[in-house]
């Protein structure tokens, strides 16, 4: 474990070696680190917001597919956005990187607020936004090459400085797949297994020094163990990162998160479905002692 | 649901095997299959025997390096060669780079509701049908003469033959960018990789086996055409290699064609010229195949 402390020292940003911050300002600083290595302060601390939903809207072809979304995920914590299908939740954890751009028919109201920031203003960079904010998808989807090639793909791309077999092998370790694969770095990503797979993206977005990750779904492709090694990594990463998880897994938003979002669709005049945040609060009130009846209803297994 | 147990107990009947009537059936399918495919293979199989049988005696060294010549027996193909050859070159530099840069521009940066894409969309499917003939009239009006005015060279006749195939280079492209898995741009982009980096260093990448096949299938059409050369002004009896791109030419096309509209007495028989000619052509084609095979195969990917 004294491997994280030293890389979270080594990983306090040199301004150079992240390239351009045209637009944004970020403040790495000092967190309150936990005081006992492992064991998390039980009494609430005041995280700084890592984000800030305003009242977010998103819409396809103006019809609106999730409205009125307002929390804050906060620093070095999971955030998990659980409800049932179709309510919206892919849809807002992909507003926090702006992936929603992708889309020619979406169009995105209200404020998202990265570290006081609003990521769609006109003079902020996409580019530059996926930088700092990575993102894993629902089905692995390793690049056509080799595992190398793979995790050193965003390091090249983004001009990094530095040692690329250094960065690569850092990226791997972080992700805890290192030793399975540091005899093969040079053979076709696809020959690995789907939870390898998974933990190559992750190793992926962290090979870029992301400051956020947005999961969305990971596990759901996956076997009960490659869940279980993927959900404990997360657990890691917190201490360096702040993540966001989109899951349909009550059980494993119940296990890993710290604060969840509880999501649900309702019907319109016009018969459209728009989904919607019932209920943000800290995950073992959301699981205990919900304050919305659908809450309860969802969390306790009434409702799929 | 009623109970099961009453329908388990009698013995389940045993599959048979299929009737004589569907047997039938499949066999005379397979048979008319098989039919039409050995006619097809049949009719080619009779050309390339006409053609080899009236040739092959002719095809040598000395066929490749002599140039033509009113006397059959010490004419030669050389002149047309590497005419054929030069034009091809020119085509290819041409079509690569404009066919991608403009399937690349139709998938990935276009507004498909914008009217100027779709017109440009519809017009490709459309020059793709064009009959030859036109293209060389376009060539003459605009390349040999008119604005450009390059006159009857390499460079015009080159040109030509690129517009020609062009449209199946950006179809091709077209295809082969859009079966590139949108999941391999969205990884890529979550990455903070620009668009352009993502074309540039997954997309293509990925394509170019199917661009390959593109660029085979419109060389293989270029080499063969014959009319639009002969109006653009490749010259018919040429004694000399080309120089450059702005050289007069003849091509392989033409020369056979010529040698074929020649009547033969005893003194001087074309008709094996013509025939060795063929083949020569039919092996530079091969030849050209072979290296954009090994190309794609070689940028082959397995999803």
């Amino acid at each position: 474990m004294t491997d994280d402390r030293q890389e979270q020292e080594q990983r306090a940003p040199e301004p150079e070696a992240r390239g351009l911050r045209r637009s944004l300002d970020v403040h790495h600083g000092d967190h309150p680190a936990p005081a006992v290595e492992g064991a998390e302060p039980k009494a609430k601390v005041d995280r700084e917001a890592v984000f800030q939903l305003e009242d977010l809207m998103v819409s396809y072809n103006a019809k609106p597919a999730v409205r009125n979304v307002s929390f804050d995920i906060s620093v070095n914590e999971i955030t998990a956005l659980i409800g049932p299908s179709g309510c919206g939740k892919s849809t807002v954890i992909r507003c926090f990187n702006r992936m929603n751009d992708l889309i020619p028919a979406a169009k995105v109201e209200g404020k998202v607020l990265y570290h006081g920031q609003d990521l769609y203003a006109s003079e902020v960079d996409a580019v530059e936004v996926r930088k700092r904010i990575g993102m894993v998808f629902q089905k692995p989807n390793p690049f056509p090459k080799s595992i190398y090639d793979n995790i050193a793909f965003g390091p090249r791309v983004l001009g990094m400085k530095g040692e690329m077999d250094e960065i690569v092998e850092r990226a791997l370790v972080h992700a805890a797949l290192w030793d399975e694969v540091k005899d093969r770095m040079k053979t076709n990503a696809f020959g690995m297994s789907g939870g390898q797979q998974q933990r190559l993206c992750i190793a992926r977005c962290l090979a870029v020094e992301p400051d956020v990750i947005l999961m969305d779904e990971p596990c759901s492709a996956l076997d009960p163990i490659s869940t279980g090694k993927i959900e404990d990594l997360m657990m890691e990463l917190k201490r360096e990162y702040s993540i966001v998880i989109v899951t349909h897994n009550m059980q494993q938003a119940a296990r890993v998160s710290d604060k969840t979002a509880f999501f649900t669709v309702e019907l319109g005049e016009d018969e459209h479905r728009t989904g919607r945040v019932v209920e943000f609060d800290d995950t073992e009130k959301i699981f205990t002692n919900p304050s919305d009846p659908r809450t309860e209803a969802y969390v306790t297994g009434k409702v799929g | 649901m009623s109970a099961h147990g009453e329908t388990a107990a009698a013995p389940a009947e045993a599959i048979g095997r299929p009737t004589s009537s569907r047997r039938a059936k499949d066999l005379g399918f397979r048979l008319g299959l098989l039919t039409c495919l050995g006619l097809a293979i049949l009719l080619l199989g009779v050309l390339l025997w006409d053609v080899a049988s009236d040739g092959v005696d002719r095809l040598s060294w000395d066929f490749i390096t002599s140039f033509a010549s009113i006397n059959a027996d010490q004419a030669g193909i050389e002149a047309a060669l590497t005419g054929t050859l030069w034009l091809m070159g020119v085509c290819a530099a041409f079509i690569i780079p404009v066919g991608v840069a403009t399937a690349i521009y139709l998938e990935e940066y276009a507004d498909n509701t914008k009217w100027y894409n779709r017109l440009i969309e519809v017009n490709i499917q459309n020059l793709a049908a064009v009959p030859s003939i036109v293209y060389g009239i376009l060539g003459l009006a605009f390349l040999v003469r008119g604005p450009l005015s390059l006159g009857p060279v390499i460079l015009a006749g080159g040109l030509t033959l690129g517009l020609l195939v062009l449209p199946v280079v950006i179809i091709a492209g077209r295809e082969a960018i859009r079966a590139v898995p949108p999941s391999i741009r969205e990884g890529s982009m979550a990455l903070g990789a620009t668009q352009w980096q993502t074309i540039w260093r997954q997309v293509l990448p990925a394509a170019v086996p199917g661009i390959a096949t593109g660029v085979i299938l419109s060389l293989s059409r270029a080499i063969g055409e014959t009319a639009p050369l002969i109006v653009v002004g490749a010259a018919t009896f040429v004694a000399f290699n080309p120089t450059g791109l702005d050289s007069n030419f003849t091509a392989m096309p033409i020369q056979i064609f010529d040698w074929i509209s020649r009547p033969s007495n005893d003194v001087n028989d074309y008709k094996p010229l013509a025939a060795a000619g063929i083949l020569l052509l039919m092996i530079v084609l091969l030849f050209m195949n072979a290296i954009a095979i090994w190309l794609r195969n070689r940028f082959e990917q397995k999803w």
